[in-house]
């Protein structure tokens, strides 16, 4: 039998029986689309995160105070268990490095505001002004924490877009001054609205100079040092130097931990990715269950269909034929399905995109490649069997079912 | 030359612990152009001799030559082949596939052969209209009556131009006058040099055929043109 002749007969056979076909090129349409949309989820959560990482900065050194456990048994951890403080002059110390380009000190902490009797809480974050390099902030109105001595408990503070608007709505922030804690600072600046920032959105942060945020919070740690090397190249001897540098600083203990962005990135990466693809393999088997519903329905159509695949063989059909004509049709339930899946999958993930556009949920390449191949391998493998129960009826038997 | 030769054919059933046999001892041979009625009461084994002619079962012992050919001995596949090009079937219930229309029946034997589109809607137009189905080609099977179905299938199981046609009950599901009109249309085939195998438990339908063969217990008791060779089981 021509190949022509043996799609078409099997197309007619499908559409034959409309409400059995139609459902179940829709199980197989139902796990093609949930493969689409779930990797679309997971991928658009790696490439948010990695946005999110990469707004923070470039060729960015973290320094972190207490040692992660990352870096296997030390005997020092035994010894010791309170880490030193990392310091404003650890961070100072860390800006005189070769490699460095900016560095900046960070504490961070919570502070209640008020101006005019608005009361409102904020997270206040003490930096030094290469911070703002550092980040690549705009600002709005204003300038920035000035180039100053990092002792220095100057009284001003920066705000951001979002703040600004609470607090001073319909007049200018710059000039006015307003209470943190129990400190009367002025503002000097207020920063673009940004959004961005892994966790903390900048549109509502207090920024102050880094002395009068420790006084504030009557602490001498910090939170982190950002640290800027000079170009990518820079990063890894960067992040030894800091590494070697603070142990010195504090009596040979490895008490802090440094980390590149890029580490930090590309384990996030990883770890999305791997995520990415689980989803992917949990939403395949509903792939495998639409390819036994494939099978299924399969085995009753060649049950139903006895009569004629005896009258097939007495017209002379030979074996090869019927099974052809079979697969064909377990075939083309799953393409059918797979594109209508392809299809309500991609319109998913744009009703996605359009209902949150911050969120990139575009389904990787390969998980769509794959959930299409899945779909057509499982249903032609689930069709296998059907077709060979019809290929090797008896015709005398078949024959007398009609 | 015959065009049918059965040698001591057997087709044995298990059914349970019991052994059925279906045909015993069958020496048959049937000449090209024939025309042959096949009789006997259901159980007698005419079925499983039909079934047997057109290759559709093996016999468990004997031979059976076509034009000749030893077809007992051939795969499932070359035995479909022959099928396909020499063997023509008309059944009791009529057998079409009842989403295809009247023309996609008749057409269905050359597609599965392999013929090109263009050669099968030629001979199918010519066979519509030798067959008086000229403004049926687009009916389904349910949209027809009994006569035009089995017109339909007569006109399917001669499009390859078989040598042998095969007809189980073919007036079974018909009332008289169609029966008459589709019987008359097998007997003119067979006059223009088909060979016709009936089988039937119609008296009046056997007594048309110019040969009888009487089975009983899967034994022929009877053959109207060789009666000698009948009573050897009895």
């Amino acid at each position: 039998m021509r190949t022509r002749d043996v799609l078409r007969f099997a197309r007619d056979a499908g559409a034959g029986y409309p409400l059995r076909t139609s459902l179940s090129i829709l199980a197989m349409a139902i796990g093609v689309a949930a493969v689409v949309v779930l990797t679309a989820l997971g991928d658009g959560a790696r490439r948010y995160v990695v946005a999110q990482f990469t707004s923070l900065g470039t060729n960015l050194v973290i320094v972190i105070p207490g040692r992660t456990a990352t870096g296997g048994f030390n005997p020092a951890n035994t010894i010791t268990r309170t880490p030193r403080d990392l310091t404003v002059e650890d961070a100072a110390a860390v800006l005189r490095l070769p490699g460095v380009q900016r560095a900046s000190p960070l504490a961070a902490g919570n502070s209640e505001i008020s101006v005019g009797g608005r009361l409102r809480e904020v997270l206040a974050i003490g930096v030094a002004q290469p911070y703002v390099e550092i980040r690549n902030f705009q600002l709005q109105q204003g300038t920035f924490i000035p180039d100053m001595d990092w002792s220095r408990t100057l009284p001003v503070a920066v705000i951001g877009a979002k703040l600004r608007e609470e607090l001073f709505p319909g007049q200018a922030a710059v000039g006015q001054f307003m209470r943190v804690g129990d400190r009367r600072v002025r503002i000097i600046g207020v920063l673009k609205p940004s959004g961005q920032g892994l966790g903390m959105n900048t549109d509502e942060l207090v920024f102050l100079p880094v002395a009068l945020a420790q006084a504030l919070f009557d602490s001498n740690t910090l939170f982190r040092i950002l640290v800027e090397a000079r170009s990518r190249n820079h990063i890894e001897g960067v992040k030894q130097e800091v590494a070697t540098l603070l142990k010195a600083r504090h009596g040979g203990e490895e008490d802090v931990t440094v980390i590149t962005q890029d580490a930090m990135l590309a384990t996030f990466d990883k770890l999305l990715r791997a995520l990415t693809a689980a989803v992917a393999g949990i939403a395949a088997i509903s792939l495998a269950v639409a390819g036994i519903l494939v099978m299924n329905v399969m085995l009753v159509a060649v049950t139903q269909r006895t009569g004629e695949i005896g009258l097939l063989k007495a017209l002379g059909a030979e074996a090869r034929t019927i099974r052809h004509a079979f697969l064909a049709e377990a075939g083309m339930l799953s393409l059918f399905g797979a594109i209508a899946g392809y299809l309500l999958g991609q319109l998913a993930t744009f009703a996605l995109r359009q209902a949150y556009p911050a969120y990139p949920a575009y389904a990787p390449d390969w998980a769509v490649a794959a959930a299409l191949v899945t779909a057509l391998t499982t249903g032609l493998l689930f069709g296998i069997m059907p077709a060979q129960r019809a290929a090797r009826m008896d015709p005398v038997q078949a024959l007398m079912k009609h | 030359m015959a065009l049918i030769e059965l040698a001591g054919i057997e087709r044995v059933f298990r059914l349970g612990d019991a052994d059925v046999h279906a045909l015993a001892g069958i020496d048959l041979s049937i000449d090209s152009g024939e025309y042959v009625a096949i009789m006997g009461q259901s159980g007698s084994g005419k079925s499983t001799m039909l079934n047997l002619l057109g290759l559709l079962d093996r016999p468990n012992t004997g031979t059976y030559h076509l034009e000749g050919r030893d077809v007992t001995t051939l795969s499932p596949d070359e035995q479909a082949a022959v099928r396909s090009r020499r063997i023509g079937f008309v059944f009791q219930s009529f057998h079409l596939v009842p989403r295809l229309t009247a023309a996609e029946n008749i057409a269905l034997p050359m597609s599965l052969a392999g013929i090109p589109p263009a050669e099968r809607d030629r001979r199918v137009a010519k066979a519509l209209k030798d067959f008086g189905l000229d403004n049926r080609a687009d009916h389904r099977p349910d949209e027809l009556s009994g006569g035009q179905r089995q017109r339909v299938a007569i006109a399917r199981a001669t499009i390859m131009h078989p040598a042998l046609l095969l007809a189980d009950e073919p007036t079974g599901n018909l009332d008289r006058a169609t029966g008459e009109e589709v019987i008359h249309l097998l007997e003119t085939l067979n006059q223009s040099g088909v060979t016709l195998i009936i089988v039937t438990h119609d008296h009046n339908l056997g007594a048309r055929a110019a040969r009888h063969l009487v089975m009983e217990d899967g034994r022929l008791t009877s053959d109207s043109r060789r009666p000698a060779s009948a009573d050897f089981s009895s």
